[in-house]
């Protein structure tokens, strides 16, 4: 016998009707025009020059430490190219007191929420001073474990919330990161508390070698959002100021004790998973590469500065070797910071070393000195 | 003094520090109207409001996660886990993230939370709540981990594991929540973590154990005295650290020590404490230090349970072992 059909109730339809309103917000396209007026955040010309500067600057800083690395003068390497108007004008909607719970890739956001270079090194290379952040720094260092991130961003925007802060906590994970349960626990978490958090779903198409198709049948991640009961947006993460705007008007909405948000950032990136020995043409064909490098970041918001007579070969040029100058430094630096040691290590996993830790760092201390 | 159980004790600790310090919170699944599933917090959202004391959604992982969040705003978070054989929902937030937190940060930033949650066999539960865990909690530097056997201890710990500023898991063995009562005082007392105690001063033979099994072992020096046997009892109290001077200095009064814990031979404290008499009280022994554990199964379904806890008849035997060597 058929199954009657519910002519009150179709889940197929609901789904669909939900899916369809998970439009992608624009703002620039990718020959650098404002597609969308009435959401054109309307930054002054010195706020966008300052995006442009770290756009550009955080291009190099990826090239420098791809060679670096390459070189063995840097470790642990997630490259960022084609993710910078998602991380940097995410970020450029922030304020200092706005906490972040990066994950691995994340590092440029830290560096401009104010980690020094020399220390991003120094993460890099597996120095445990790279993670000591300064008082007052509110950043956590890079997350490994992908999602762990997501639960404590839900903790840490409850804090705010009952200190009455006006801030908000931050967090960012890729599309792989959309599929563990610690995000669903962490959207819950921070909608049933209706705590100021937002989250950031970079999806850049692939976890490793995963392609996102394979993560969820869901259409967007951002849909996701809704069985959590919060605010989902999909936004062009190639576009800065759409990715600028959705991020400005998630953290208006937290600090007003409106909830959190999630975001999904539609972007790419261009080089490897991490410096590790990842291939990328054994998952992606050179074709994909080249339709998204159509949509550089860099690319379109040149144009729409270089139009506005905001920017110039010469100012890109002055960003380019200042960048360059301060890696130099940073490496110098970091070169100069003493080697760390097992009694170093020892002597900070609890706030008083117990009797047994005790031992064996004495022990470690006699033959460090040797 | 009052009389209570070791859950009013507990309940009575939450109170003290929730009142010496405000940024105290205490939350999870049913914690806050309902006063948690054995009332462990009875009371305190009524005193001390909806802000710090509060239910979360129903999910382990979320709650320890909140934990590190709220700690990292300053405060000093209290999370129950409702029983503790739902712990691997929440393992990476302890084992990956608060346990690693001094350390990853190079010793700038700290997870001062309290992981309260009950445990341990006999009383019939379902299937993942009685099971012993501790061991999967020790292998994991930069926890500490105590389990009080009585009332007084409860409270004293609790207030200690509060404070502590670094995180701590304490376990609240089910069987002892309100097997009996002890005086315990009404006002504020520490007992300091990584503290054994000797609950029974003895000459012939050192049982060393924790929790639910220092009752059965207070039960079986009794038996022992009978046959004019001179038992003295050490009650871990924190089962990490280890306070090896304590076992040391029992043992190389007595010559001869058992080990006497709940948890499977394979997952428990037992090895490691056996370990640490081998290292540094070898020549002190008159007999090889034996061992008192459940066997090498998962927990079992209730009907099996009362045969495969430990008991006062099996440290007997065990005791007699070593004694007759």
């Amino acid at each position: 016998m058929a199954a009657k059909k519910n002519q009150q109730f179709d889940p197929v339809e609901t789904l669909n009707a939900i899916e369809e309103k998970f439009e992608m917000v624009q703002v620039l396209n990718e020959e650098g025009e404002i597609v969308n007026k009435d959401y054109d955040p309307n930054l002054s010309d010195e706020q966008l020059e300052e995006l442009m500067k770290r756009m550009v600057y955080t291009r190099i800083l990826d090239q420098r430490s791809i060679s670096l690395n390459r070189q063995g003068r840097l470790g642990f390497y997630a490259p960022t190219a084609g993710q910078e108007a998602s991380q940097l004008a995410s970020h450029f909607a922030l304020e200092k007191e706005d906490f972040i719970l990066p994950g691995y890739r994340d590092v440029p956001q830290l560096i401009w929420h104010g980690w020094p270079l020399h220390q991003a090194f120094l993460f890099s290379r597996g120095h445990f001073k790279g993670n000591q952040m300064a008082e007052g720094l509110n950043i956590l260092p890079p997350q490994i474990i992908i999602g762990a991130q997501f639960i404590q961003a839900a903790g840490v925007a409850l804090g705010m919330q009952k200190r009455k802060k006006d801030a908000v906590a931050v967090t960012y994970t890729g599309d792989g990161g959309s599929s563990q349960g610690d995000f669903y626990e962490g959207i819950n978490f921070a909608g049933a508390f209706r705590a100021p958090a937002i989250f950031v779903v970079q999806n850049n198409q692939f976890a490793i070698s995963t392609p996102r198709e394979l993560q969820t049948s869901a259409k967007t991640i951002a849909q996701k959002a809704v069985s959590a009961g919060i605010p989902g947006v999909l936004v062009d993460g190639m576009d800065p100021l759409a990715v600028y705007a959705v991020t400005r008007d998630a953290r208006e909405r937290a600090v007003k004790g409106e909830g959190p948000t999630l975001i999904e950032t539609m972007c790419y990136r261009y080089g490897p998973h991490t410096m590790a020995g990842d291939d990328p043409t054994r998952y992606r064909t050179s074709d994909i590469d080249s339709e998204w490098e159509k949509k550089d970041p860099l690319v379109r918001f040149r144009k729409y500065l270089e139009a506005k007579g905001l920017w110039n070969e010469e100012k890109e040029n002055e960003v380019i070797e200042k960048a360059k100058e301060e890696i130099k430094a940073a490496i110098k630096e970091a070169d100069g910071t003493p080697k760390q040691k097992v009694s170093d290590l020892l002597g900070i996993m609890y706030e008083e070393v117990p009797f047994n830790v005790q031992e064996q760092l004495d022990i470690y201390k006699a033959k460090e000195s040797k | 003094m009052a009389q209570m159980t070791m859950i009013q004790a507990i309940t009575d600790a939450l109170k003290t520090e929730m009142k010496n310090d405000e940024n105290v919170l205490v939350f999870g699944e049913d914690v806050g109207n309902n006063g948690g599933v054995f009332r462990a917090t009875e009371g305190l959202q009524k005193e001390f409001g909806e802000d710090r004391v509060f239910d979360t959604p129903l999910a382990e992982s979320g709650i320890g996660g909140l934990a590190i969040g709220l700690a990292l705003q300053g405060y000093r978070p209290v999370p129950e886990i409702q029983f503790f054989g739902f712990v691997f929902e929440v393992m990476d937030s302890i084992s990956g993230q608060m346990a690693r937190m001094r350390y990853r940060s190079g010793g700038t930033l700290t997870s001062p939370v309290t992981i309260r949650s009950p445990f341990g066999g006999g009383v019939h539960t379902p299937e993942m709540h009685a099971d012993s865990l501790e061991g999967l909690m020790t292998s994991q530097p930069g926890l500490k981990v105590v389990i009080p056997s009585t009332p007084y201890d409860a409270k004293g710990l609790l207030i200690s594991a509060i404070r502590d500023n670094d995180p701590v898991i304490f376990l609240e063995h089910m069987k002892l929540y309100r097997s009996f009562r002890q005086e315990v005082p009404e006002e504020e007392y520490t007992i300091p973590l990584g503290k054994a105690d000797v609950k029974r001063e003895g000459t012939d033979l050192s049982i060393i154990t924790y929790g639910a099994m220092v009752q059965e072992s207070m039960k079986a020096a009794e038996e022992l005295e009978k046959d004019g046997h001179s038992v003295e009892v050490v009650d871990l109290r924190t089962v990490q650290p280890l306070d090896i001077e304590a076992i040391i200095a029992s043992v190389e009064k007595t010559n001869r020590a058992i080990v006497v814990q709940e948890a499977q031979k394979q997952a428990g404290i037992a090895a490691s404490v056996v370990a640490e008499i081998n290292d540094r009280a070898i020549l002190s022994l008159e007999a090889p230090v034996l061992r008192v554990t459940a066997p090498d199964s998962v927990f079992p379904f209730s009907q099996a349970e009362q045969v495969w806890l430990p008991n006062a008849k099996d440290i007997v035997e065990t005791a007699n072992k070593v004694l007759n060597f």
